[in-house]
């Protein structure tokens, strides 16, 4: 039995290193044609109390790759707690019709409660601003098939590192690799104090810069690009003069070094020029696309598929 | 002149001194008394450890758990704490702040999973010296601020 069958995938808090190493692992496998029909015979319930087409088109793609079956909701409107019932009497209800359960909810920590009532395996698929940890396993597995390693590796995240849960699970995982990291965005949108001190205790070397050209010294593997949301900003016009600077374009990429790897957990919008898109150092589609592999991988593991 | 006591004296119970004026009755909340038997408060009294003056609460026939007394270091860390049995102290129990905490802290994050969906409080120690919590649902790392204390869910 692995170490996730019936295991619930919550928070990156819960995993250590070699249940990292084992979804990377396993989605590269899956990847190259092996665990086909992991998922034969299982239901898997994919609940969305708020929309999200990217994640759940993935995580239905890859239960349907796998051969399983797939049931559940798109959007809230949908659900019976339209009618009042409770979020937990939900779960309880629909723990009875699958085999596992994927849930996307506006909540933090909805996805924690739902663990706590359900019988089945629960992967959150994002909750709140807190955790999305499959974006997270994604995200390593495409670094490690570019790099064919994820230690020792240098990264530079950039764009909203205050409220981006993305960076902030990324950070948590990349610093269990020991990366060298630079964090890269506007003042007012720095990454948190809380985990930079983690990163102190952990002893990561990390540096804060204000624009990537800052960080052209540091011969970067990985230049992870997130969108810097206008609702953050009062003042539009404030918006447009900050986003500007952190557009990405062919100039910058050399400005880097050239070997750099541009990410972005999608979807974009002025972040990355679209010029980059054909250089070898986009690989954000690729990014995108392996949250499928990734996510059966995950599946496959936790109803017992792939053992 | 002395005053003759500064409690009325209890022969059985908890005796929490030491509690910063005016938390008293923050400390009667957090502990669930509310109407569960007798209590007394003594509030504003001169001390020389706290200078805003200190506050006391006798608990009749009723000896805490350590792990209530241990809330009490929330808002209280220097608060001594006495068990009397037969009039006489029994027990000086020394307090340290808690693991964990179950439901008598509110998590100040409005969308956590215990303020949206009903599910109970729960936080774990993240640092001891700072004095911070993280949230077990939303996994925000908050400070104690003594409003955010209320009654055992």
């Amino acid at each position: 039995m692995s170490l996730f069958q019936g295991r619930d995938t919550i928070s990156l808090r819960d995993m250590n290193i070699d249940d990292l190493w084992m979804i990377v692992r396993i989605a590269g496998e899956v990847k190259a044609g092996k665990h086909q029909g992991c998922l034969g015979n299982k239901t898997i319930a994919s609940l969305f109390f708020e929309p999200s087409t990217r994640t759940r088109l993935s995580f239905e793609s890859a239960v349907m790759k796998s051969g399983g079956s797939v049931f559940g909701f798109a959007d809230p409107g949908s659900s019976s707690q339209k009618k009042g019932e409770s979020f937990s009497d939900s779960i309880r209800t629909v723990t009875g019709y699958c085999d596992a359960m994927i849930i996307r909810h506006p909540v933090e920590g909805a996805a924690r409660l739902a663990s706590e009532v359900a019988s089945v395996p629960v992967i959150n698929a994002g909750d709140g601003a807190n955790q999305h940890p499959t974006q997270t396993f994604l995200d390593l597995f495409t670094i490690y098939e570019e790099f064919g390693r994820l230690k020792g590796l240098k990264i530079g995240i950039m764009g909203d590192l205050k409220y981006g849960r993305t960076v902030h699970s990324l950070t948590h995982a990349m610093a269990m690799f020991g990366a060298e990291m630079v964090f890269i965005s506007p003042p007012s949108l720095k990454m948190p104090a809380p985990i930079l001190s983690e990163l102190t205790e952990k002893g990561i070397s990390y540096r804060m810069a204000d624009t990537p050209e800052d960080a052209a010294d540091m011969n970067l593997d990985v230049l992870y690009v997130t969108r810097i949301q206008k609702e953050r900003f009062g003042d539009p016009q404030e918006y447009k003069n900050v986003a500007h600077g952190y557009r990405i374009n062919n100039e910058t990429i050399e400005a880097l070094g050239g070997q750099v790897r541009v990410m972005h957990p999608l979807p974009r919008v002025d972040e990355i020029a679209e010029e980059v898109d054909d250089t070898p150092n986009a690989i954000y589609f690729t990014q995108a696309h392996n949250g499928v592999p990734t996510r059966q991988a995950l599946l496959g593991l936790v109803t017992g598929g792939i053992v | 002149m002395e005053r003759a006591y500064k409690v009325y004296a209890i022969n059985n119970g908890t005796v929490i001194d030491h509690i910063p004026t005016p938390l008293a009755l923050k400390v009667v909340e957090i502990l669930g008394l509310g109407n569960r038997g007798i209590f007394t408060i003594g509030v504003g009294f001169q001390s020389k450890r706290l200078p805003g003056g200190k506050d006391i609460l006798k608990i009749e026939n009723r000896i805490l758990l350590e792990s209530e007394t241990d809330t009490i270091a929330l808002i209280a860390p220097d608060a001594t704490i006495n068990i009397i049995k037969d009039g006489k102290v029994s027990e000086k129990r020394i307090i340290s702040i808690p693991e964990t905490i179950y439901g008598v802290m509110q998590c100040p994050n409005p969308n956590c999973a215990t303020n949206k969906l009903g599910a109970h409080r729960h936080f774990k120690l993240e640092d001891k010296q700072e004095m911070t919590y993280r949230c077990e649902y939303c996994e925000r790392v908050t400070e104690i601020i003594p409003e955010n204390l209320t009654a055992p869910e």
